[in-house]
């Protein structure tokens, strides 16, 4: 007999816990992989998006110079000084020289004519990486011949091929061949302005090169010799920066391109995190329930002389271990998905994107699911500290949990620390990462809220009279154990994604078809020259076209603010304007009244400069409200060689997203009609061919006038916005899925609480076409109330979207958001049938048998 | 002889809904050491809670339980749990094997968590005893009810426990296994030296034990010596 005296400081024994979590779990490895499952897409899609970032970032570093294509770009929007000349000169051992401009081109096949973006080369630019084109021999003959290079988009859209003719301006050009890809360019800003290149000694022949035209200045310069580039750069930038000049290296191509991107993968990062918290909730809500299963088991061991601290660490060491293996599992899926993050991205990129393993993002990938859903089980878990021996005599789990246990507290606060501490490593910005925090807190809590209210009206006006089929279904949703919020917080989280991002294509198509449609201005007419004025309106009217009038443009420059020049407020930072206020160059127009976009703010509008008097402008009240400008300001400008002092007088609000020609600017009547000008003309055609026929007519007879047709406008529109829905359904996809998941693994769950209640019903004569009824209205009501809450929760932050950032009303698409709707209950049903089909299809004994 | 267990003015009390519940009423007794005992009562007399009190699965509202000398009002759960570990063994009505265990690692969980050597051998000897070294890798579900309240006694004195408390150990099986388990559990006793703590309604079982005491509302109303043994 055991006379010892008892030994109250008995030391933990880890290697006996080991071996008995590994026991009790014998029974039960299927089921707990099952919660942990919940965590592996969202550890999966935060590997991919880690390793995705990982290999950008080397992509980036290993490729910066052929984004640039040589050692430093200079460039800027005016002709450089003959000093700066001299500077260029004496820089580099290699140098090209372009030049870039939109332009119309027109294929003499066929007449087609479409806006680009006109390059003109001399040198052998770039030194670094190459310009790819079929045949690859065309990226050299070109710049030696009068032929062109064109964009491959382009040339599929005209069907022209290597051979035809292109004329740019006055000059036909031959197509030496197909433009595949230029130094740093991407498929998406291809798409969107098309690039030919041409030697730059035609470009004085093209006649393009008129007063008031856009034309960019690049000089690119390579060093054959070793030469200390940041050195250099901080010797001459100050130079550069006194003429407005732009200066760009390596090293300044990198961070720039690593900066965009990371904002990109940090962006994509939180939305795999919001699917692993949505996961984690699953666990938590999984381990609960498993807790309450084992509480028996619990109880035993107490009773055989287990400590609280050795039964809390027997499962604790299973959730490590299944959180350990299911986040290897997401680790290795998010390797696989990796490799398709770079098709969904490439459109974006400039850059081509490897795929190498990278074993940093599958190691925090791995650490971070196993915290995460041990943090999340912990809630559960700390309650078998609380579990009596007495268990095993009488059964109350109410009473072994039920009690306030601040540990909890301790856990709940733990885990905010954790998304809060998350957050703030991806965005770097307290700031924003409390706010993040708190938005998804508040995601979570309307969503719970809304769940708890379906429930309690479920309950309190479920009507009696209804068949009780149906009552059944129904009041599955708040019976005891049911997981009814788990699942309207999941799968709502999911569908509030996806409706959200209907919503908002929806609003922004609405809001360009709106502009473009009826008699609204749908083609643009710029760089007008003054005597072409009249013989564009006569053209237009002999197409049958409206006239909507012609809006001068004179572009002009800031000299002075109240008296300071831009190099004075450079100095002096305590002034607060930015740099750019003086750098950039205005485009302005002069009228006397306001159109409909915009309505004064502040100060009062002149429409009439009178002579010698200060002239009076008015400014946007954004910008002005961005730039430090207050009324009554003066601004010296520099129209064309000439000074001309203005005062600020009045702030208007512009209303940008009508399609028609905007100002930050804007001249009275009187000072800027003998200046230097251009003009924009709007019309509207009716069809694309009347647009095609138009365009034509105007290309011929002017070349040096540029046309956008906004039907293609919104054709781009439509190919970006589903270029960037693609990718954010991608993500959302992951939420989606977990949702799916936390599905599957709690009707399995609930298919343990609820087999003895199947079986009794059946046991009472229910036949199997009524469970199967009861069970399959229980996930659809589930289903439905989800997908419902989902979509009722996008509707509210579409609508504030669309009247505050858009400025158009929110209606719907009724469609997509049905057929959402429709889509999640059903798979919500199937899922639920499917699992539950054990049960629906044996006998009622062999169930009991085999499942209890 | 020593007194193994000694109860001084126990009392437990519930509160539910505001009122006061007196599930024991100042119960007082003591129990020698190698002696065998029953507690007898009709449902809901307090006699498994005066068990769960005695064998230190719940502190008393007032009074004294002594098991071995030590008082356990006194020590926390978890110093309890000490205490079941080293000197108490159980027996339930419904078994309480752990499910995911097989029946010999049921019988080596006491052993095991004492840190013990030869736990696989020492826990075989006791299958064997009560004649199921064959059955010792089957999972309690797929053995019988008696076969499973055989596996419970085996681990019942697997730590060599000073006392054995048995909640209605027949309770769950039929008349011809209930016999055989008796027969077995006092067999078991003898040979140990154990004293054993049996709570039942059943006078035929409790009139093997050489001590009965009855609670009735909570309060113990009679305290009889046996002639049976």
């Amino acid at each position: 007999m055991n006379n010892e005296p008892v030994n109250y400081k008995r030391p933990i024994n880890f290697g006996w816990l080991f071996q008995m979590a590994w026991r009790d779990s014998r029974k039960n490895r299927s089921r707990l992989f099952l919660f942990i499952s919940s965590i592996v897409l969202g550890i999966a899609s935060l590997v991919a998006i880690y390793s995705f970032g990982f290999n950008l970032r080397q992509d980036i570093d290993q490729q910066a110079a052929e984004l640039v294509g040589a050692d430093m770009v200079i460039s800027g929007n005016k002709p450089v000084s003959p000093q700066i000349q001299t500077l260029i000169d004496s820089l580099g051992d290699r140098k090209s020289t372009q030049r870039s401009f939109v332009s119309m081109v027109q294929f003499t096949k066929n007449q087609g004519t479409r806006l680009v973006e006109v390059r003109a080369l001399e040198g052998a630019f770039p030194y670094y990486g190459s310009i790819e084109t079929t045949p690859v021999s065309a990226a050299a003959t070109f710049r030696k011949n009068k032929q062109v290079l064109a964009d491959r988009n382009l040339m599929l859209q005209f069907n022209a091929h290597p051979g035809d003719s292109l004329k740019i301006g006055n000059v036909t050009f031959a197509i030496a061949g197909i433009l595949d890809k230029a130094p740093g360019q991407t498929s998406l800003s291809a798409s969107v302005a098309p690039v030919v290149y041409m030697p730059l000694v035609y470009l004085q022949q093209t006649g393009l090169m008129q007063r008031g035209s856009r034309i960019s200045y690049s000089y690119y310069i390579k060093y054959d010799r070793q030469e200390n580039i940041e050195k250099l750069t901080n010797k001459i930038e100050p130079r550069l920066d006194k003429e407005d000049l732009n200066l760009q290296t390596v090293a300044s191509q990198k961070e720039q391109t690593s900066r965009s991107f990371e904002d990109l993968t940090r962006f994509l990062a939180l939305v795999g995190f919001v699917a692993l918290l949505l996961g984690c909730i699953g666990v938590a809500s999984s381990i609960h329930i498993y807790v309450r299963e084992k509480l028996q088991a619990i109880a035993i061991m107490r009773c055989l002389g287990v400590k609280s601290s050795e039964a809390f660490l027997i499962y604790l060491i299973q959730i490590v271990v299944i959180g350990f293996i299911g986040s290897v599992i997401g680790a290795a899926l998010g390797t696989i998905v990796q490799q398709l993050l770079p098709v969904a991205f490439k459109d974006f990129l400039p850059i081509a994107i490897t795929v190498d393993i990278s074993w940093a993002s599958i190691g925090t990938g791995i650490l971070l699911g196993v915290v995460i859903s041990l943090l999340f089980a912990l809630l559960p878990l700390v309650s078998i500290r609380n579990i009596s021996p007495l268990n095993t005599l009488r059964l109350s789990f109410e009473e072994a949990t039920a009690k306030r246990d601040p540990l909890k507290w301790l856990v709940y606060l733990l885990i905010l620390a954790f998304i809060l501490a998350f957050t703030y490593l991806q965005l770097n910005n307290i700031k924003q990462a409390v706010a993040f925090t708190g938005f998804v807190l508040l995601a979570f809590f309307v969503l719970t809220g809304v769940a708890t209210l379906i429930m309690w009206l479920i309950k309190k006006f479920l009507p009696f009279s209804w068949s009780y089929l149906f009552r059944q279904g129904f009041a599955n949703l708040y019976r005891p154990n049911n997981q009814t919020i788990i699942l309207l917080v999941s799968i709502g989280l999911g569908t509030a994604f996806i409706s959200t991002l209907f919503f908002i294509q929806s609003i922004l198509l609405s809001r360009i078809n709106l502009s473009s449609g009826g008699n609204q201005p749908n083609l643009i007419l710029f760089d007008i020259q003054t005597n072409q004025q009249q013989q564009v309106v006569n053209l237009t009217k002999s197409q049958h076209l409206p006239v909507f009038g012609m809006v001068p443009i004179v572009t002009i420059r800031l000299e002075e603010l109240n008296g300071k020049t831009g190099a004075v407020y450079k100095k002096d930072t305590s002034l607060h304007i930015p740099r750019q206020v003086f750098s950039r160059e205005y485009r302005v127009t002069y009228r006397d009244t306001l159109v409909s976009s915009e309505k004064i703010t502040a100060g009062n509008w002149i429409g009439k400069a009178g002579a010698n008097e200060v002239v009076p402008i008015s400014v946007e009240e954004k910008f002005a409200d961005h730039n430090h400008l207050k009324i009554g300001d003066k601004m010296l400008f520099n129209v064309q060689g000439v000074n001309m002092e203005t005062k600020i007088t009045s702030f208007r609000k512009v209303n940008w997203n009508r399609i028609q020609t905007n100002f930050l600017v804007l001249f009275p009547k009187g000072v800027l009609e003998q200046a230097p000008q251009y003009f924009v003309f709007t019309t509207h055609v009716p069809s694309a061919s009347a647009s095609a026929k138009y365009q034509q007519a105007i290309v011929r007879q002017f070349p040096n006038i540029s046309v956008i047709d906004l039907a293609l406008v919104l054709k781009l529109l439509d190919d970006i916005l589903g270029k960037i829905s693609f990718v954010i359904r991608f993500m959302a996809g992951f939420s989606i899925v977990t949702g799916l998941i936390v599905l599957v693994a709690s009707v399995l769950i609930s298919k343990y609480q609820r087999i003895q209640e199947s079986v009794l019903l059946r046991t009472l004569g229910a036949s199997k076409r009524q469970i199967l009824i009861i069970t399959g209205l229980e996930y659809f009501f589930l289903g439905a109330i989800a997908a419902l809450t989902g979509i009722l929760i996008s509707v509210p932050g579409s609508w504030a979207l669309a009247k505050y950032s858009f400025d158009t009303p929110f209606s719907p698409p009724l469609l997509p958001v049905l057929i959402l709707f429709f889509v999640v209950a059903l798979i919500t049903v199937f899922i639920g049938l499917f699992n539950s089909r054990g049960i629906l299809n044996k006998p009622p004994l062999e169930v009991l048998r085999s499942e209890v | 002889m020593n007194n193994i267990l000694k109860i001084e003015n126990l009392t437990k009390t519930y509160k539910s809904a505001g009122n006061t519940l007196t599930v024991l009423n100042n119960i007082n007794f003591s129990v020698e050491e190698g002696s065998t005992f029953s507690i007898v009562g009709p449902s809901g007399s307090g006699k498994t809670t005066l068990l769960g009190l005695c064998a230190g699965l719940d502190r008393s509202t007032s009074g004294l339980v002594e098991l071995n000398q030590i008082r356990l009002d006194n020590l926390s759960e978890d110093e309890r749990a000490q205490i079941r570990n080293q000197y108490v063994g159980f027996i339930f009505q419904n078994f309480q094997l752990l499910p995911t265990l097989t029946a010999l690692e049921n019988v080596m969980v006491p052993l095991e968590l004492r840190g013990e050597k030869n736990t696989r051998t020492r826990s075989m000897d006791l299958l064997d005893k009560v004649g199921l070294a064959n059955r010792s890798h089957h999972y309690p579900a797929q053995l019988s009810g008696g076969e499973q309240q055989r596996v419970s006694l085996a681990r019942a004195f697997s730590n060599d426990p000073k006392i054995l408390f048995a909640d209605e150990p027949t309770g769950n099986l039929d008349a011809e296994t209930s016999e055989k388990m008796v027969k077995l559990l006092f067999d078991l006793n003898r040979e140990n030296g154990t004293t054993l703590i049996l709570v039942t309604h059943d006078m035929e079982l409790a009139s093997k034990t050489q001590r009965i005491i009855r609670i009735k509302g909570g309060n113990l109303i009679s305290d009889e010596r046996t002639v049976a043994i």
